[in-house]
């Protein structure tokens, strides 16, 4: 039994799904949305290593760790933006922001 | 059959944290699920050869990004119970466009995989150096082909970090703070006055 580069993009297409499943499912809860990009991200960087490991040449690591990069600078931005959210309002119910209907 | 065996138990064990994520219904726990699945990520990296970005994973994603959510939950006071009224509402349909994402993503790699995905060829730009390590082959190939982009990836981290700071930094009222210029304006007789108060009259300050 061999496991060949379908078992992985098996793997990351799935929880690529779960990812996406749960920004469906905790539309208000902001930090849930958050932690469901952080796993639709590491669907994207288990995708980007198996192919570099299967292929045989770094660049997909290389990019990985860029994706891990902009996957930590997301992961502060977006929660200063809640905390500072949190502060003006007193809660982090996403579905009543619309103050910036234009 | 080791590694099939440790590939399906890190795999396994992935998904199942993924869905506790989504599912769980205190953050707290969502946040130690996401730590979980993070970890077991990093295992399946390491059955692919790629031990440096598993390191980094674990390194970044449990040391500093699921530290950042947790320290978030716990500071921010919410009731978590008001925030989950959709969730029922939501989950038929999520479940319905779920289960058509992932149909469509796995008929796509059954279409490709009839007789295994042809998976190009590579240019041999970035090809693995022989006798070389993980870390040593990525290190020589990120600061020699990629080190613009790896500065450029510093100087993204350098714009997050100024940002959430700038963000989240507030002037608050009513704190007395130091004021150095005023402290060194001040001079000993303007601090200070000598009195000769009259026995048992006390002193008035």
């Amino acid at each position: 039994m061999t496991i060949g580069i379908e078992h992985y993009v098996t793997v990351s297409s799935i929880l690529f799904v779960l990812g996406v499943l749960g920004i469906f499912l905790n539309r208000k809860n902001v930090i849930t949305i958050l932690m469901s990009i952080e796993l639709i991200l590491l669907a994207v960087n288990i995708n980007l290593v198996a192919f570099s490991a299967f292929l045989g040449d770094l660049t997909g690591q290389v990019f990985a760790m860029f994706v891990l990069t902009v996957a930590a600078g997301e992961a502060a931005i977006g929660l200063a933006i809640l905390v500072l959210y949190f502060r003006d309002r007193g809660t982090i119910a996403v579905d009543d922001v619309s103050h910036m209907k234009g | 059959m080791i590694t099939a065996l440790s590939f399906y138990l890190f795999a396994a064990l992935t998904i199942l944290s993924g869905g506790m994520v989504i599912s769980a219904r205190n953050p707290v726990h969502s946040v130690l699920w996401l730590i979980m699945a993070f970890f077991n990520a990093a295992g399946l990296m390491v059955l692919l050869g790629a031990e440096f970005i598993a390191m980094l994973l674990v390194i970044v994603y449990v040391g500093a990004v699921a530290v950042l959510f947790l320290f978030v939950v716990m500071m921010l006071n919410i009731d978590f119970s008001e925030l989950r009224a959709g969730f029922i509402k939501h989950f038929p349909l999520g479940l319905l466009l779920a289960a058509v994402l992932l149909a469509e993503v796995l008929i796509g790699l059954g279409a490709i995989g009839q007789g295994g995905i042809k998976l190009g060829v590579a240019d041999g730009s970035a090809a693995v150096p022989a006798d070389t390590s993980n870390i040593e082959a990525v290190g020589l190939l990120l600061y020699s082909k990629y080190l613009f982009l790896f500065e450029v990836a510093g100087f993204l981290l350098l714009v997050a970090m100024v940002g959430a700071i700038v963000l989240t930094h507030r002037k608050r009222g009513g704190v007395r703070g130091q004021v150095i210029s005023r402290q060194n304006a001040r001079r000993p007789d303007e601090a200070t006055v000598n009195v000769s108060p009259e026995v048992g009259a006390g002193v008035k300050l």
